[in-house]
């Protein structure tokens, strides 16, 4: 499988969209997080991309903002590519995010997950609550800031 | 005339004893036809990402054994080979072949569970699922031989695996080689052309090519809608670019389908371990200390491997800080995306054919909630 260099890709993706990728490495393409809705349509829509599957969605928090990481793969281009998005400079209290929910039904539970453990709302997605943890959990445990061994979460848990 | 009735919700699980796990759905019923499926999950979420954090790269194998305990072998497959990419480790032939061994061992187990499972879902008690448990009580005695370990198996180090198989394994996998084949049939002659599996799986739960593949669902849901999207070929890890086998596909997309996908794919994984019985030869099994120290320090950077595993794509997400400990761990869970069309599989489908379907999907909590 051809695995997309993140130079390329940039500079095919500015030229139909403009200023729309900040900065790109070998393998990453680095988007605005303003613009990455219209991206993803573009790389999902345009033949010789064609990138029909979704493979994975995750985040990870870099303490002073946020990564959002997205893995494409084409099955009619036998390719792959990594898009990167940095949101949440500044360390808001809720970072946001365009949802890729509308172009692939694959981002429903990978964006609710997200929003979980990491904190990113995703704008537009249908059903942006908490998956996996209670709902009224306080804070988001994937973050880096998180205290780990705060026993009051349980005993609150059990009132 | 048609009756009006009172649609009516009911909480199925997390303690349901068909829901393989601690699975709960809220289910609206109108009637016997499901009009609504709202999945709730968590009930097992231990947390596996965070901890990850906390632990040195070895021991994260452990954490991979316990997220699908039906198929800790290719978890830990799927973890190791991302920590190779992102650590710059040059594995070993024998450990490589080795660990294709038991994977695709694990492989026919993860199945046989699933197919015992589905079949008891359908109301056959016992039998078929007695069948297939015999043949992977085999596989798991083979992986005690391999590690001392019968599920949590962590038999995976960076590099290849963690010591030589002992000369009884090679005897009982001969012999287990020499078996199979005839064990399937004897599963399939129970239940391929059975009527009562017909009659309930056929046309049930039906998905497209174009659906499955926009939900991002992989693995065996999605070659049996047609695609031959299999990850060992597409995008071969390891040495399955020197194994010769087959992808197969159906195109109903239906249960009877996933059902018969399997067993065919059970076949194909013997078929492999076969060929990697043939081709491997003496050596270490992993680097020398010198070479790989205990404890990993992949330099600055981030990689996604994804392995093709029994339920799916399995996907490893690993960031590197420089660190003895990873700073970020991300699975992609094929078990929790896979359910992303639960409920448009389910709605207009009756009570009866629920827990198939659900059966068919073949999901495994650990996994789900990690």
């Amino acid at each position: 499988m051809k695995n997309w260099n993140g130079i390329t890709l940039a500079k095919e993706i500015n030229s139909h969209l403009e200023k729309s990728v900040l900065d790109s490495n070998d393998n990453d393409v680095y988007v605005d997080p303003e613009k990455i809705y219209q991206v993803m349509k573009f790389l999902k829509e345009t033949s010789g991309f064609s990138f029909d599957l979704l493979s994975s969605i995750t985040a990870v928090d870099y303490y002073d903002h946020f990564e959002v990481v997205y893995h494409l793969k084409s099955l009619i281009t036998l390719s792959k590519a990594t898009i990167k998005a940095k949101v949440g400079y500044g360390r808001q209290d809720e970072p946001k995010i365009q949802s890729v929910y509308s172009l692939w039904k694959g981002a429903d539970f990978q964006e609710r997950e997200i929003y979980d453990l990491m904190g990113i709302k995703f704008e537009d997605h249908p059903n942006m609550k908490r998956i996996l943890l209670w709902d009224g959990f306080p804070g988001h445990p994937l973050r880096k800031d998180f205290v780990t061994n705060d026993q009051s979460i349980v005993e609150d848990s059990k009132k | 005339m048609s009756v009006k009735s009172e649609p009516i919700t009911i909480n199925l699980g997390p303690q349901h004893p068909s829901t393989h796990g601690v699975f709960r759905m809220r289910v609206t019923f109108d009637g016997e036809t499901i009009i609504d499926v709202e999945p709730i999950f968590g009930y097992l979420h231990r947390g596996s990402e965070k901890l990850a954090e906390e632990r040195t790269y070895t021991q994260v194998v452990t954490l991979t054994d316990r997220m699908d305990y039906v198929s800790s072998m290719l978890n830990n497959q799927g973890y190791i080979l991302a920590l190779e990419e992102l650590a710059n480790i040059d594995p070993k032939p024998r450990g490589v072949w080795l660990r294709m061994i038991a994977s695709e061992l694990q492989r026919i187990a993860s199945h046989l569970v699933a197919i015992g499972f589905l079949i008891q879902d359908l109301g056959a008690w016992g039998t078929p699922l007695t069948y297939s448990m015999r043949e992977r009580e085999k596989i798991l005695q083979m992986f005690e031989m391999l590690c001392g370990a019968r599920i949590t198996n962590s038999y995976l180090r960076p590099g290849g695996v963690f010591m030589d198989a002992p000369l009884q394994f090679w005897e009982s996998l001969n012999a287990f080689i020499e078996d199979f084949p005839s064990k399937v049939e004897e599963l399939e002659n129970l239940l391929t052309s059975n009527e009562i599996i017909f009659s309930r799986t056929k046309g049930v739960a039906v998905l497209t090519a174009e659906q499955a593949i926009n939900a991002s669902i992989t693995g065996p849901i999605l070659r049996s809608t047609g695609v031959d999207w299999d990850l060992r070929k597409t995008d071969p890890y390891d040495y399955y670019d020197q194994v010769e086998f087959d992808i197969p596909t159906h195109t109903a997309g239906d249960n009877y389908s996933r059902y018969l996908l399997r067993v065919q794919e059970m076949r194909e994984s013997l078929r492999i371990v076969k060929q990697c019985v043939e081709k491997i030869e003496p050596g270490p099994v992993r680097p020398h200390h010198d070479e790989v120290p205990n404890l990993v320090r992949p330099p600055k950077g981030d990689c996604y491997t994804a392995i093709e595993g029994s339920k799916g794509e399995l996907g490893f997400y690993l960031v590197s800080d420089g660190s003895i400990s990873p700073y970020r761990w991300h699975v992609r869970s094929s078990s929790l995306i896979n359910l992303t069309l639960l409920k448009d599989m389910l709605v207009g489908t009756l009570f009866g054919d629920l827990f198939v379907t659900f059966g068919s999907i073949d999901i495994n909590m650990g996994e789900v909630d990690r």
